[in-house]
């Protein structure tokens, strides 16, 4: 079982430093996750190192696909606000 | 390097009554700290309004990761046609950094700080922040270094810090009531797990308030940063600027939020309004009480490079620094002889500045009504003190307050250009409405030349441009303009109202 880094990183290296299973690796276009080495911290912490410092919503996945940041779960912006933003900037 | 002649001078100025010249002016806020503190910055360009135009600094950008949010912060956004602070377009290793300093201090010898300050925070990334310094430390010993933190880490980095040629530590702290940092940081990461509202802001003021107990204990200099967000914590920062005063932070940097829904932050999108420019300065009059404030801070990208107000970044792109053969053994004794030179000129120019001061008061007494209502001009400058710069030329523009007792700066203001990101990515708005806009409350803008264009748009906005005093020393200048506002009746009216430049 592992978590996985999708294509929303924005490479700043938080998880990279507190992996305990030095699962993550930098990688082209995006840091990426080691699924024999990741543990998902099993034995080490109680939650998933990447997933509780990594600032960006949607960035990992769980092993399931599901992220374990959902939208509005960080930035504390609600997703329909957050879509109508775009839709006004766009429209200008 | 000369003696320090600033510092004595204006100790001197300020035991006379309150005069145009020094008044106010960045120098004088300097006054009040410590000789050995005064010696320490005065040719650091980001406290002096007068050496930012003669000393440069420069931020590298190693250190990405964070280890906390902040609502007027959004990770994702990473444009090179955005000028706010914690955005940056290319992160260096340590050995990046170091050759990029280097090659900068030979080719702009003038400059004097490389500080860290992000893209996240230093100090959440401790080896490489730690790295660039100690190499630094060694390799071009006549460089200082500074670094700027949201403090969450600062207590377990001090004694690291204490190694290395450490000028100063600038911590942002916004609060140091829980119930406001709630309404500020979303959450932190602490001790392994991420943690959310006011159990958060409590970690993070506590360890914010141990650190700069710590760093000031250990003698190293301590700047506050403090950004005002109306509604949140405006009220809120007179109580933060007595409690770091007392603590013994040597100057507190009130800022103005900068939040648009083009950002991405989660300020700019729930529509959360920056400060106007008058309630800042309201806000910075009110704390200056309790603390020395920073007028001039120009609120810089984390890689920015050159003089304050100006970014050659461009220029020294990981390519071409390679492609430079950088001897900096050679580059250090060049460099101290321009040093020199210029803190001599600067010497030269407060003696100077003083004189003119000393002969100026009188007349200023003598002219204005003391029941006259105090107005703000903007001037454009280039730099030496004098009106020397075109409208159109102007990045940014200085504010002073003209009011019967003298004249005081009170800040810059930026024409600010952003990008309004996705698509249309690289559309500006015209300078000139930039302008314009960073005018707002001013009424009169004093440069060496301007063009007929802005000249109606300004008079329609009810700013009086102004030509006439080119190349002439700042402060007598807006003396003088305020004089003939005086008798041609100007003044009688109320001041014009100010907008918030973000509306
Ligand atoms: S879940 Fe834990 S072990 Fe797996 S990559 Fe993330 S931090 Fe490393
Ligand atoms: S913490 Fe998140 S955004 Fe940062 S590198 Fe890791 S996955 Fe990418």
């Amino acid at each position: 079982m592992a978590l996985s880094i999708v294509d929303s990183c924005v490479n700043c290296y938080a998880c990279y430093d507190v992996c305990p299973s030095e699962a993550i690796y930098q990688s082209s276009p995006h840091f990426k996750i080691n699924a024999r080495k990741c543990t998902e911290c099993e034995g080490d912490y109680a939650q998933p190192q990447c997933a509780s410092i990594c600032p960006i919503e949607e960035a990992i996945l769980d092993a399931s696909g599901a992220a374990v940041n959902p939208p509005g779960s960080l930035t504390g912006i609600p997703p329909e606000k957050m879509a109508a933003a775009i839709r006004e900037i766009q429209a200008r | 390097m000369q003696l320090n002649v600033i510092g004595q001078e204006n100790a001197a100025a300020d035991g006379s009554s309150c005069a145009s010249g020094s008044c106010g002016s960045s120098n004088d806020q300097m006054s009040h700290l410590p000789q050995d503190i005064q010696d320490k910055v005065k040719n650091h360009p980001c406290y002096s309004e007068e050496a930012h135009h003669y000393f440069a600094r420069m931020h590298v950008a190693v250190a990405p990761a964070c280890n906390i949010q902040c609502h007027y912060c959004n990770r994702k956004y990473d444009c090179s046609n955005e000028s706010r602070p914690g955005v940056v377009s290319e992160v260096l290793t340590p050995e990046e950094a170091v050759m990029k300093t280097k090659a900068v201090a030979a080719n702009i010898p003038q400059m004097t700080v490389l500080g860290i300050a992000g893209p996240g925070d230093p100090l959440a990334n401790p080896q490489r922040t730690f790295e660039t310094f100690r190499m630094l430390s060694e390799q071009a010993p006549d460089i200082k270094l500074c670094v700027s933190t949201n403090g969450l880490a600062l207590p377990d980095a001090v004694e690291e810090l204490s190694k290395h040629n450490i000028d100063h530590v600038t911590i942002t702290i916004n609060c140091v009531d829980p119930a406001v940092g709630a309404k500020i940081y979303p959450w932190i990461y602490w001790n392994n797990k991420r943690i959310y509202g006011e159990k958060a802001a409590k970690i993070l003021i506590r360890q914010q308030q141990k650190g700069l107990e710590m760093l000031v204990a250990k003698g190293i200099l301590v700047k506050v940063n403090s950004v005002m967000i109306p509604g949140v914590n405006d009220d809120h920062l007179k109580e933060v600027s007595r409690i770091v005063k007392q603590k013994g932070a040597f100057l507190h940097n009130v800022m103005p939020l900068i939040a648009e829904a083009e950002h991405g932050t989660f300020y700019g999108i729930m529509g959360q309004r920056g400060p106007s420019p008058e309630e800042l300065q309201d806000l910075q009059d009110e704390c200056a009480g309790d603390m020395n404030m920073m007028r001039h801070c120009r609120q810089c990208r984390a890689d920015a490079v050159g003089l304050l107000g100006e970014d050659r970044g461009e220029e020294f792109t990981l390519d071409k620094i390679a492609a430079m053969d950088i001897d900096y053994n050679e580059a250090m004794k060049k460099r101290a002889v321009i040093h020199a030179g210029i803190m001599e000129e600067l010497d030269e120019k407060e003696a100077k500045r003083k004189r003119l001061a000393a002969v100026s008061v009188p007349a200023v007494e003598a002219t204005v009504p003391a029941a006259t209502r105090p107005a703000l001009m903007a001037v454009a400058t280039s730099g030496g003190g004098l009106i020397n710069q075109h409208f159109g030329h102007a990045t940014e523009f200085l504010i002073y307050e003209a009011a019967p007792k003298g004249v005081r700066f009170i800040g810059h203001r930026k024409v600010d250009q952003y990008c309004i990101g996705g698509d249309t990515c690289g559309e500006k708005e015209s300078a000139l409405d930039g302008s314009i806009r960073a005018l707002k409350g001013c009424e009169a803008v004093l440069c060496s030349k301007i063009g007929y264009e802005p000249w109606s748009l300004l008079e329609e906005a009810g700013i009086v441009p102004n030509g006439e005093h080119a190349m002439e020393p700042i402060e007598e200048a807006v003396m003088a303009v305020y004089r003939e506002m005086v008798s041609n009746g100007t003044l009688e009216s109320p001041a014009p109202q100010m907008e918030s430049a973000s509306a």
